[in-house]
């Protein structure tokens, strides 16, 4: 399980990445473990203004339906990934996957 | 009430499995996860825990007239080992539940039940059986369930017994044979879409059975699989799940599984309303469809046809084999064609589908 340093994290498994006035927010490898294999992700529009607490996007499993909780309070400036195919994630690799594929000579 | 344990609890745990509850029951839902399970019970083969399931033996003289009167299907077409499958109706039609009748011989029948309905149905039972020469018992506690599901399945069962498993075809099973040592009952039988055996033994020797399958098995592939996977490979399949697709208020008709419903083998439970509703056409039909528009239909979302809600999905899910969300839906005959295109309310907004046939997915060469 991945835990990045320097994030901050809420109870409901965001965590948060703030620079001046804008904040990232995502959900937890641990999170996304528990949830078991994500299918679909529904992401918010720009531009709405969410209170901490609200649920503003959601992430499905196979089996589960889970709202994504807004950390803190804002204005969405930027949806950043726009995830069409959830099957393209398949493709793509994690951490260690990475890790190894760097060691490898990254190519 | 509290959730029960399976004989095979401390064996789910050790395996990984992340517990859940299912119709009273503590069961795991998935160990590695559900999409690798669901392959490798596609491809390869895949073990679960099916013990929650309820068995109720019927005996005597009547054993075959009450069962007729019971049940939909034609239990007089069994022959001594054969297994049925077949919904128990209520008089209005509506169904008590679905279920798997064997029959041992003309006198002997076993019945496994749905463990969410088993209390319901064990009721429906002795109520109905009140004026026939049967002796009911209620032996769930004494079965433990075992499914090994899968191509494979008949492969790695055969390192473990010398019984002569190509001769056991589908839906036939053995009363008594042995695997791993254990006394079996093994029949042909699943709800998975593949070939693969249900094996039936006391609760004591479970965990030692599902060691044996598991160690006979994993050089070839074999997982443990749990309820996740379950329900998405019997859904992928066409099967009906109880609680969705066949309900108190939905009749064997509506669902689509009318097949299994003998109209000319006599009298029985509903056959005045099912008639009914098979001469007249049933309101409403089980349809499949699938997402043309993004997102993942779930069970109780409103289906939509110009803005009108038209009926329910009843399952919904992303189907692994096929790569696709796709969903059961109970809605107006009407709109029920292949090619009708309907909305599924997603939290509040319409979203595009199709009505497809069923069933979504069909194993090599089976018919």
């Amino acid at each position: 399980m991945n835990i990045v340093q320097g994030l901050k994290y809420s109870n409901g498994h965001e965590w948060v990445r703030v620079e001046g006035n804008q904040a990232t927010i995502g959900v937890t490898d641990f999170a996304q473990s528990q949830l078991g294999d994500v299918v679909f992700v529904e992401l918010p529009e720009d531009d709405i203004i969410v209170r901490a607490g609200d649920g503003f996007s959601v992430i499905e499993s196979v089996k589960a339906v889970s709202d994504i909780y807004a950390p803190v309070s804002g204005k969405i400036v930027k949806v950043t990934i726009e995830l069409t195919d959830i099957s393209e994630l398949d493709d793509l690799m994690d951490a260690d996957a990475y890790e190894r594929f760097v060691a490898e000579g990254g190519h | 009430m509290t959730a029960k344990q399976t004989p095979l609890y401390q064996t789910h745990l050790k395996y990984g499995g992340k517990i859940v509850e299912f119709g009273g029951w503590l069961l795991p839902v998935q160990y590695s996860g559900i999409k690798a399970e669901h392959e490798a019970v596609r491809t390869k083969a895949g073990l679960f825990d099916v013990s929650h399931m309820g068995e109720v033996t019927v005996k005597g003289s009547d054993a075959l007239k009450f069962l007729q009167k019971l049940v939909t299907n034609d239990v007089a077409k069994l022959a001594d080992n054969q297994v049925l499958y077949t919904p128990m109706c209520y008089p209005n039609g509506g169904t008590v539940d679905d279920l798997l009748i064997y029959k041992e011989n003309i006198r002997e029948y076993l019945l496994v039940v749905n463990a969410a309905n088993t209390d319901k149905d064990w009721k429906w039972i002795q109520e109905n059986a009140t004026s026939f020469d049967v002796t009911l018992a209620n032996i769930s506690d004494q079965v433990a369930q075992l499914a090994l599901q899968g191509p494979l399945a008949d492969k790695i069962l055969a390192k473990l017994t010398t019984a002569p498993l190509e001769q056991l075809k589908y839906y036939w099973f053995w009363p008594e044979i042995e695997v791993a040592g254990k006394k079996v009952l093994l029949s042909r039988t699943g709800y998975t879409g593949e070939d693969g055996f249900e094996l039936y033994c006391v609760p004591e020797e479970a965990a030692e059975l599902w060691e044996a399958i598991m160690a006979a098995g994993t050089g070839d592939g074999l997982i443990p699989a749990g309820l996740g996977c379950r329900d998405t490979l019997r859904f992928e399949a066409g099967f009906p799940l109880y609680g969705h697709e066949l309900a108190k208020n939905i009749s064997p008709i509506e669902a689509g599984i009318a097949l299994f419903v003998k109209l000319d083998k006599g009298e029985f439970n509903g056959r005045d309303a099912l008639s009914k509703i098979k001469a007249e056409g049933a309101a409403h039909k089980i349809v499949g469809f699938e997402m043309t528009d993004r997102g993942v239909a779930r069970a109780e979302y409103p289906v939509l046809v110009n803005g009108r809600n038209v009926g329910r999905v009843t399952t919904g899910s992303y189907a692994p084999s096929l790569d696709k969300n796709l969903g059961l839906a109970l809605i107006d005959a009407e709109y029920a064609k292949v090619g009708q295109q309907i909305c599924i309310e997603i939290r509040g907004k319409s979203v595009l589908a199709q009505v497809i046939g069923k069933p979504f997915y069909k194993r090599e060469g089976k018919e």
